[in-house]
């Protein structure tokens, strides 16, 4: 959908930005551009919707090179996010986000719409829609800036470095966010980030890009942990690769039944850890009766239960599950109900059986 | 001297009539505001042409400093010489004046306008170009209605200083609160300049009073949240 032909992009200085790029942006879902400070990553997303014009080369969107087009016109069409959001500061909310409607003409109606459904597709209310951006929190202003994007329900979503100014727990909020619309909406997004981890956790395809502006690798996030292509893509993508791949592999881990008990049972002591749930059967937590005195099982004495895994998730879920339980027994559910626990023998048997190595 | 300066102030015949402080208080306005609309249409465009540009800042900034440096007195003097004999009736007076009080506050305005343009958040400027936004548009839509809060500190400041100078067209024979001053010194009635200082204050003040209402209601509520902030 968006092609890169040769794109070279060459400073008066003499540095070089993007050397020689080629590279298809497939439709829909997610590419993120992603490399080290310096790769070119940014001018290569600037150069889609013609903030910075090519030295060399073309790119063009459906079949259509860009540089034929007005540039105004051009990026009224892409959906555009910034690090820092970039909001007016002397619009509200909802005036920030009619911007592009504006623009493009549509009458004041159907702007003021098309922008409240934006505004609330990102999770933000009406009543956060008439404030302004000084008023609203760092991760706020972002999504406001998303929704500014969409309002006009562009093909092309670019986003550049979008998350990084957040702090985590927002980050991982925005992220499922920018996920969800875009396989509800069946966008195309190029995303920029210099986080490995948000490229792999976030991208359907990543392009990794090297210092003086080389693609490295476009891959599926599997494949970039599975076979980088050279030694850059390798050390990039880091020491751990090979467990974060099993977060790509859907693996059937057969969970061993576990007996369970409600609260207030009788359990004797030394039957070891004991996992007890409510009438519904959802886990509560762990009961630890290896010694001491048995007697009914008490709220006091749960211990945490370590992370769920819940059946059709990755091995990696799984695997997580049985190292993070106290008792060495991770739980799986399904519907929220216990269903069984596995131990990390049994993630590991099921990764073997699926075939190789986890890396 | 502090009673006789009351007196004066407080008798009715001082603020009636052609000479009094109503009528003179309206000339002075009359004159400043001129010279602060005229100062307006040159500073404002330069400064927002150089805050959107980035270009001529160095230009702008000696120019202002250099403005700043200009002995009011001496340039009345000089164009009063140089306009009269081309120009005929109040005009001619009041030209040279008008004149003097546009360079006087054409450095603040200037440096208002393209400091709150420049002050402008990058990002905001990159996301406005970045969705479309025609240059024309960034200014007018981004740029501008951000810049204003600066922009008026701008005007108020040469407001000031305008209609604290704008006694010198006493001088050259025009009206004006300065006539007290003048007028009051040339009789020796000491107490008609203390006096006609103390209006021409409260004038300032006023006026200044009146531009902050302004100021309030032109600057979107967004920006003064975000100062708040």
């Amino acid at each position: 959908m968006i092609r890169f032909e040769s794109v070279t992009k060459r400073y008066p200085d003499g540095t070089t930005a993007v050397d020689d790029l080629s590279l298809e942006v497939p439709r829909g879902g997610i590419t993120v551009f992603v490399g080290p400070s310096g790769c070119g990553k940014t001018t290569s997303l600037r150069m889609i919707n013609r903030m910075v014009e090519p030295t060399e080369g073309r790119i063009l969107i459906n079949d259509e090179d860009v540089a034929d087009r007005k540039p105004a016109r051009l990026r009224r069409s892409i959906g555009y996010v910034i690090q820092h959001a970039g909001l007016f500061p002397h619009r509200t909310v909802l005036a920030n986000v009619m911007t592009v409607p504006t623009l493009i003409g549509w009458d004041k109606g159907r702007a003021r719409t098309a922008a409240m459904e934006a505004i609330e597709k990102v999770g933000l209310t009406a009543d956060q829609a008439s404030r302004y951006p000084a008023q609203l929190s760092g991760g706020q202003q972002q999504r406001v800036g998303v929704a500014r994007a969409l309002a006009s329900d562009p093909e092309v979503v670019l986003m550049d470095e979008p998350f990084s100014a957040v702090d985590p727990l927002v980050r991982t909020d925005l992220q499922n966010e920018v996920r969800r619309l875009q396989r509800e909406l069946g966008i195309t997004v190029v995303l920029v980030t210099h986080d490995i981890d948000e490229a792999i956790s976030l991208g359907d395809h990543v392009a990794v890009m090297r210092q003086g502006g080389h693609l490295a690798q476009l891959a599926s996030p599997g494949e970039l942990l599975t076979e980088p292509a050279d030694d850059f893509v390798a050390s990039f993508v880091g020491k751990d690769r090979g467990y974060r791949k099993l977060g790509f592999t859907t693996t059937q881990v057969e969970s061993d039944p576990e007996e369970t008990v409600a609260l207030g049972e009788d359990v004797p002591a030394g039957r070891g850890w004991v996992l007890a749930v409510d009438e519904d059967g959802q886990p509560l937590g762990w009961v630890d009766r290896q010694g001491g005195s048995g007697g009914p099982v008490r709220e006091e004495e749960l211990h945490r239960m370590g992370s769920l895994a819940e059946v059709g998730d990755s091995a990696r879920v799984f695997l997580d599950a049985a190292l993070s339980a106290p008792s060495g027994r991770g739980v799986v559910v399904e519907d929220g109900r216990v269903v069984g626990t596995v131990v990390p023998e049994r993630v590991l048997e099921a990764i073997r059986a699926r075939g190789g190595s986890a890396a | 001297m502090i009673s006789l300066t009351w007196q004066w102030l407080i008798d009715p015949a001082t603020w009636t009539g052609p000479g009094g402080i109503i009528a003179q208080s309206i000339t002075h306005l009359r004159i400043s505001v001129v010279a602060l609309v005229l100062a307006a249409l040159v500073a404002v465009p330069v400064g927002l042409f150089i805050g959107h540009t980035g270009r001529g800042r160095w230009l702008a900034i000696n120019l202002a400093g250099a403005f700043r440096a200009i002995p009011s007195l001496g340039v009345l003097f000089v164009a009063t010489l140089l306009l009269l004999p081309r120009l005929s009736g109040d005009l001619a007076f009041e030209l040279p004046v008008v004149l003097v009080l546009v360079l006087l506050a054409v450095p603040p305005v200037l440096s208002g306008t393209y400091a709150g343009v420049e002050a402008v958040d990058p990002a905001a400027r990159d996301a406005a170009r970045g969705v479309g936004m025609t240059e024309t548009q960034i200014l007018w839509q981004v740029e501008f209605p951000a810049a204003l809060p600066l922009l008026i500190s701008g005007l108020r400041s040469a407001m000031l200083q305008i209609i604290a100078t704008a006694t010198i067209a006493a001088i050259v024979g025009i009206g004006g609160l300065g006539r007290y001053l003048i007028d009051g010194q040339a009789s020796r009635q000491y107490e008609v300049m203390a006096g006609g200082a103390i209006v021409v204050a409260l004038l300032a003040l006023l006026v200044d009073l009146v531009m902050a209402g302004v100021q309030r209601i032109v600057v979107s509520p967004g920006l003064v949240v975000a100062k708040e902030h």
